[in-house]
């Protein structure tokens, strides 16, 4: 089987998020990349089913040069082989076009990525590279099992989760519990450093441009309401604050 | 040159996020001098279609085919794309939801639209066609710039508030083409627990983290949420563990939530915990740790025991009704 896993390089979820050049670049300084979480469960997912039934997992990243840090941790978690697409992704048309590029030129069984970027939290890039290709995709799925052509997934919903039984292939965007998040051993790190990652140009616009950036309002001080004085809270969640 | 509104059905009747978004499509329509349509897929009755008039819409397409009860990703997207045609709509609205969201990815691919999720306020249309999303999951917003003919908005829970008047839309049945090639994906069983309130719908959720030591002692949680007509949520650990099932887990990893009101019981208030609730309107913190993060993101606190405090809560908000 062979398995294509797209993978974002995003400020790590602790990341204090600020701007500069007024308002219009994200600033780096002081903020740690990582492979975005939603992502991390695609790739040990794929790098299970490898282990299972056998086949290569290749890692895609559509990004600047700076990813490369994460593409290589990837490759250290199991991946066989990596991709990048050396470009800012800013739009997700964009780069659902640039993963439909590389995929439509091999016969990947199954595309896997996060439900969504840490980053701009679009969640419509599965969608975007299923239509592009012309073949299913699914997001979010928590389950996968693949028997010969055949996937068996769980997909959530609103509320609950459904069971679906699709044809490969496809396209999903996964999320926990479909697979343990996988930490490299020292062997996959040195294996890493010598697996190929190839580099190529984008093709195709941006249907967005980010103009600007802005930081929600500070929050106000917390007003603190005594345990045993709760009719007082009600009061204010009905009065002041009128939620209730 | 029109805005199209796709819209989600619950058992027939149009969900509140989606009426949200009829609202909101029907205020971008009115600012561009156009009108506004609705296209429901699935089982529903006119009167039930109608109130999307009471939101802004001059019409309703429904397209009502038994073939499309279940949804059915690649089939709705179909659907919506054949009904962007026929109204030469060039702005198509709809709630975020795992649905909308699937749906409309496919149909920006379909027709190369621009596409932009998340969006927390009506556009800018002084110069070009520009929206606020959120981004950073909640910890900043975007201005974006939208450049293709066609583009699709995805709003956020609670973007605008909308004015229900008295108007009345026109239903149209609507019977697009739907090809076999649609329905390759099978959906075969469906489990989803029932008499409770939606998650990502509601305007009040009470949620729950490992402060509440096991699962045996959610009964406090639910009592609460039940006064309230709230929803139930829970914190990741807790969802890990199992003490709860994983469609209630918010935050960074979980389901984003935006209400009126998010009660937080037992809940340390970590950064990822945050992330996927900041953008409630307020917030409360009930935790028995008075150095808990949380307190510093809330708008309302109690230093408390959850065990002593949530029954008082319940009982103090059944008596003020
Ligand atoms: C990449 C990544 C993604 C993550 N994503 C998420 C996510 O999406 N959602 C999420 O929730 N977490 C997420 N986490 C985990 C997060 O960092 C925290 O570990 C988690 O939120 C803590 O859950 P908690 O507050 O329930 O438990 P704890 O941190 O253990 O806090 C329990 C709290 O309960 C209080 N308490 C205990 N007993 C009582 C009592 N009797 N009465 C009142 N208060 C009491 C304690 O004072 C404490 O503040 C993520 C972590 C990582 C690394």
């Amino acid at each position: 089987m062979k398995i294509l896993v797209c993978i974002t390089n995003v400020p790590d979820t602790t990341a204090k998020i600020s701007f500069t050049d007024s308002d219009t670049k994200f600033n780096k300084a002081g903020v740690t990349y990582i492979c975005g979480p939603y992502d991390d469960y695609a790739l040990s997912r794929a790098v299970e089913l490898k282990e299972q039934s056998g086949g290569t997992v290749t890692v895609l990243n559509v990004g600047e040069a700076d990813s490369e840090q994460v593409i290589r941790k990837c490759l250290a978690i199991g991946a066989d082989d990596a991709i990048r697409v050396n470009c800012e992704p800013t739009d997700s048309y964009f780069v659902a076009q640039q993963i439909a590029a590389i995929a439509s030129q091999e016969n990947y069984d199954l595309i896997l990525m996060g439900r969504e970027s840490i980053d701009f939290n679009g969640g419509v890039v599965h969608g975007l590279v299923g239509e592009m290709l012309g073949i299913p995709s699914l997001s979010p799925v928590m389950k996968l099992d693949i028997d010969g052509k055949t996937a068996r997934i769980t997909r959530e919903i609103e509320g609950g989760k459904e069971d679906i039984e699709a044809t490969l292939p496809l396209v999903l965007g996964c999320q926990e519990p479909i697979a343990e998040w996988k930490i490299p051993n020292m062997r996959g790190i040195m294996t890493a450093r010598t697996k190929p990652l190839k580099v190529v140009e984008p093709t195709g616009d941006d249907l967005t441009v980010t103009r600007k950036f802005e930081l929600p309002a500070p929050k106000g001080a917390v007003k603190m309401i005594a345990a045993d004085e709760v009719e007082k809270l009600v009061d204010l969640l009905k009065n002041e604050a009128k939620v209730l | 040159m029109s805005v199209l509104i796709f819209v989600e059905l619950d058992n027939g009747a149009i969900k509140k996020s989606s009426l949200e978004a009829v609202f909101y499509g029907s205020e971008v329509a009115k600012a561009q001098g156009t009108s506004a349509t609705v296209l429901a897929i699935g089982a529903s009755s006119d009167s039930e279609l109608s109130k999307a008039g009471n939101f802004g819409a001059k019409k309703v397409l429904h397209a009502n085919d038994s073939k499309l009860d279940q949804a059915n990703i690649q089939a709705y997207a179909s659907v919506l794309s054949a009904a962007v045609e026929k109204e030469s709509a060039s702005v198509i609205v709809l709630a975020k939801s795992s649905l909308g969201d699937a749906v409309a990815a496919r149909v920006a691919g379909k027709l190369k639209a621009s596409i932009v999720s998340n969006i927390t306020e009506l556009p800018d249309l002084s110069s070009g066609f520009k929206v606020k999303r959120s981004i950073y999951t909640g910890k900043a917003f975007a201005v974006v710039e939208m450049l293709s003919d066609k583009k699709i908005l995805a709003i956020k829970k609670n973007a605008v508030s909308p004015v229900e008047t008295a108007d009345s839309a026109q239903i149209e049945v609507f019977t697009p083409e739907v090809s076999e090639a649609d329905f390759t994906v099978k959906i075969t069983g469906t489990h989803k627990a029932s008499g409770t309130v939606s998650l990502p719908e509601a305007d009040i959720v009470v949620s729950a983290g490992r402060g509440l030591k096991g699962p045996e002692n959610w009964g406090i949680v639910e009592d609460l949420a039940k006064a309230l007509g709230a929803a139930t949520a829970c914190s990741k650990p807790v969802s890990d563990l199992d003490w709860r099932p994983h469609h209630e887990h918010v935050g960074q990893t979980g389901i984003k939530v935006s209400p009126n009101l998010y009660i937080a019981c037992g809940i340390s208030g970590a950064i990822q915990h945050l992330a996927g609730v900041n953008s409630s309107k307020v917030i409360v913190v009930i935790n028995k740790d008075p150095e808990a993060p949380f307190f510093k993101a809330a708008d309302y606190g109690i230093v408390g025991d959850v065990f002593d405090v949530l029954p008082k809560l319940t009982k103090a908000i059944e008596a003020s009704k």
